[in-house]
């Protein structure tokens, strides 16, 4: 197998998998992926997943029923069977099965590294209904749009808003505040700048942040808005005209989207998007010339996803030696497609990730999942990738271990791993060889 | 292999630690028979819900909704309280075995968590710092930057205990485990690699050691079960249990870190601080225990990356500050008091008008401890925590 195919293959997306591709040409067969829609979106497997809307109502139903079995003295165990959570199960199937089967693997992990640029998770504020619809509502539809867009999409969306509790935040001198004595909870004003555009470069003040908390106050949520479930409450809504890194803006809704834009336009947003994407793409520590391309883009197409991710391609130090550590989700997603496993339920792959350390949809912190590889390779979790690899070794299909190692690593693939899979004992330790093998590791 | 790793796990409880819970343990050898343990309390712990200064007479006007009715408080001798849920740390504190230091702060005041959380580990208020404190200190012991056995419960090495000197981990995934042949190969095939020809190395010694000790018969039968903890909330006990007994080992690990979220209070706090907070007292009696006789040798450090804001927020919670509290534990720890220069919650004594102002440095807390628990020198101290003048180590913390 061509060298540069496969460098791209395992590079910009998860390793061979899918159909193979039709072009020879490497760069033209990612730059294919950034056209049009993203095609998971129009799968039947999509169809009938849960609008956020439509998780929020659940989540609601989920909360009465809670309450009326504790009411009426029973245990919740075996008597109480959430909707969120065969919400979320539904989601996970969906979206696994497609980032493992798809043959627009670039795509797809532009997809993954957008919803952990816009972390939200299940280990805070009740979304476990909401984390699916957040990715295919308000990620999967921006990944080659305009970042501007994604933005707000992400933070308008429900998860995020109760993720990082805006949806309970109250204007201090709105009617809500003033009635109720209520105020703001600023986590979702700092995140927004911090984690989502700005970055700590911008050296915002604290008052900067309240500002920014203030303009998003009434942002809430409300089952019957379909599709997504947002919703302003100008009852909640802090009056007045606010101040963020030195521009006005005006009150109501309109204020924050203006804010938001502003933000998301921000030069200090480009150079610190134009540095992850350099960084997940490229490799630990990319060149500064990388980055500086990368932000010279995002600036000159005001925020182009699409513009910057073709960039990308276009990269030199996107096609020097595969030097980065997957992830244990790239792992995983990289190894079923690999050894072609199709036969395995929805909690192989969610269990696997919570035993490698990330489980889906509940990363720790706001900041999401380490893009570095000094954070993976504790022994503890490369001998848990290990025994995975031997574990998911017996599902394996029939193809000779030989022949998986070959279309997954083509060229890459060295001597010694060649010699120790023709060597081995059985299929199953000569895929665990393979999958243990530090060629197999790096992206 | 695979019957012995599955019976050590269920001898730890560990079976029911999964990577998503909210404690994380990583340990490390050193030569020393003297103990650490630091407690990263990741999120920002309300310092005044967990010492709660009573006896200030601004506390009520700041933030009468978040603080206990006085007769739950847990008293400290006039001023200061433990916070309903701190039994355990209350007893050891009647024994003059808990100092908590309060209005402490490190000298980042960005209110970032990612950010705060990183110094805090690596003691240099400096981003982009690859190596932790603690690595550094052993690298500073006397025969240190040995590979030693180490292991680490829980997924992932914690910044602090990243560096130079190499830390092993060991983590029970529950997952089929290769024949030792197979382990053998596989390690042989990642020799040359220079991320995963070490730590295959390092987590199959770790494997081999932490096997060797936590199958040997139980050390609990001749420990005092006096402080027994309540039942595990968020697995910090289960996990403490485990350290202690390794902690305790002949040749075992001498330094653990752990990590404990939950602390990140924006909403409803009230409700949702009593549990971690009860968590990290049973966590702490449980090590007492588990760690027996060497108890006497151990400290353990609890910190957290910055304060919360002293007013209420408004939705029952608080958002990012400054100032909070740290605490010391341990049978040599100079207790039974609380170390603080009270900066007062008037509000023009707050910093910003916001936050419990500063007025100790978590690095001369840390530095203080390893210089008492460590002897080194001054030069090591500095190669520890460099470009940290500002911060001269506190005194009086250990007792001889």
């Amino acid at each position: 197998m061509d060298s540069d195919i496969t460098h791209a293959m395992i590079r910009f997306g998860f390793g061979a998998g899918g159909t193979a591709p039709a072009s020879t040409n490497p760069r033209d067969w990612l730059h294919a992926q950034l056209k049009g829609p993203d095609p998971a979106l129009a799968d039947p497997s999509f169809a009938n997943l849960p609008s956020g809307a439509d998780a929020l109502q659940a989540r609601r139903t989920d909360a009465v029923q809670r309450k009326r079995i504790l009411a009426a003295g029973k245990p919740l165990k075996g008597n109480f069977k959430p909707l969120s959570r065969a919400m979320f199960l539904g989601d996970a199937k969906a979206q696994l099965d497609w980032t493992i089967n798809t043959s627009a693997p670039f795509r797809e992990r532009l997809v993954w590294f957008w919803a952990n640029h816009f972390t939200t998770s299940i280990r805070q504020g009740g979304v476990e209904a909401l984390v699916g619809p957040f990715m295919r509502e308000a990620i999967r539809p921006h990944v080659t749009g305009n970042f501007t867009d994604m933005v707000l999409a992400a933070e308008r969306h429900p998860a995020m808003l109760l993720y990082l509790a805006n949806a309970f935040s109250v204007g201090p001198n709105s009617r809500a505040g003033l009635r109720f004595h209520r105020g703001l909870n600023e986590n979702l004003g700092r995140e927004c700048m911090e984690l989502h555009t700005v970055s700590l470069r911008a050296r915002y003040t604290q008052t900067d942040v309240t500002n920014m908390a203030k303009l998003l106050t009434g942002w809430s949520v409300n089952p019957q808005n379909q599709p997504t479930g947002f919703m302003f409450r100008p009852f909640a809504h802090e009056p007045g005209p606010q101040t963020v890194l030195g521009h006005q803006f005006p009150p109501g809704e309109a204020g924050g989207i203006a804010a938001l834009r502003f933000l998301a336009t921000h030069p200090t947003t480009y150079q610190s998007l134009a540095t992850k994407l350099a960084w997940h793409f490229c490799g630990d520590h990319p060149p500064q010339a990388t980055v500086d391309h990368l932000a010279a883009v995002l600036t000159d197409t005001k925020g182009d996803l699409g513009a910057a991710s073709a960039a990308l391609i276009d990269l030199p130090a996107a096609w020097q030696p595969l030097t980065k550590i997957k992830t244990p989700f790239d792992y995983t997603i990289s190894l079923a497609r690999a050894a072609r496993i199709t036969n395995a339920p929805v909690g192989f792959y969610l269990g696997t990730l919570r035993k490698l350390g990330q489980p889906l949809w509940a990363a720790p912190l706001p900041n999401g999942w380490s893009d570095h590889g000094a954070d993976w390779t504790g022994s503890d979790a490369v001998l848990a990738r290990v025994d995975f690899g031997f574990t998911a070794a017996a599902r394996a299909n029939s193809t000779p271990p030989m022949d998986i190692a070959r279309s997954t690593l083509g060229p890459l693939l060295r001597p010694a791993t060649e010699t120790a899979i023709a060597t081995a004992g059985s299929p199953r330790e000569a895929l665990a060889m393979l999958f243990a093998a530090p060629e197999f590791q790096r992206r | 292999m695979n019957i012995a790793l599955t019976r050590r796990a269920s001898l730890l409880g560990l079976a029911t630690i999964a990577a998503a819970g909210r404690a994380k343990l990583a340990l490390a050898s050193a030569p020393t028979e003297q103990r650490l343990v630091v407690v990263l309390l990741r999120g920002a712990l309300d310092g005044m819900a967990a010492v709660v200064p009573y006896g200030d007479p601004n506390l009520q006007s700041l933030r009468a909704a978040l603080v206990p009715p006085q007769s739950a408080l847990l008293d400290l001798g006039g001023f200061f309280a433990f916070h309903p849920a701190l039994k355990n740390l209350h007893a050891l504190y009647q024994k003059n075995e808990v100092l908590p230091v309060h209005a402490i702060a490190g000298p980042y005041r960005t209110r970032s968590h990612f950010e705060a959380q990183d110094f805090l580990q690596t003691g240099i208020d400096q981003v982009g710092i690859t190596s932790g404190w603690l690595n550094r200190l052993i690298a500073e012991l006397p025969s240190g930057g040995v590979t030693g056995q180490g292991l680490a419960v829980g997924m992932g090495m914690p910044l602090l205990l990243r560096g130079a000197t190499p830390v092993a981990s060991y983590a029970p995934a529950g997952f089929a485990k290769p024949s030792p042949a197979l382990y053998a190969n596989i390690a042989a095939l990642n020799r040359p690699d220079p991320a995963f020809g070490p730590a295959i190395a390092e987590g199959l010694r770790a494997a081999r050691f932490d096997h060797a000790t936590l199958d040997a018969p139980s050390m609990d039968d001749d420990t005092d079960h006096t402080m027994a903890p309540p039942p595990q909330a968020h697995g910090f006990p289960t996990l403490a249990r485990a350290a202690g007994t390794l902690l305790a080992a002949p040749g075992g690990p001498r330094i653990a870190a752990f990590q404990l979220e939950g602390w990140d209070t924006h909403g409803n706090q009230m409700n949702l601080l009593h549990a971690p907070l009860a968590d990290l007292d049973a966590g702490i009696a449980t090590l007492r225990t588990a760690l027996g006789p060497a108890w006497a040798s151990t400290t353990i450090l609890v910190m957290t990356e910055f304060g919360r804001t002293a007013r209420i927020n408004g939705t029952h919670g608080t958002d990012h500050g400054t100032a909070t509290v740290a605490f010391l534990a341990g049978g040599r720890v100079a207790g039974g008091k609380i170390r603080t220069t009270w900066p007062g919650l008037n509000p023009t004594k707050l910093f910003q008008n916001r936050d419990l102002a500063p007025t100790a440095d978590i690095r001369s807390l840390a530095k203080g401890v390893i210089q008492a628990q460590f002897h080194l020198t001054p030069a090591a101290l500095a190669r520890v925590f460099p470009n940290s003048s500002d911060a001269p180590p506190m005194g009086g913390l250990l007792r001889a």
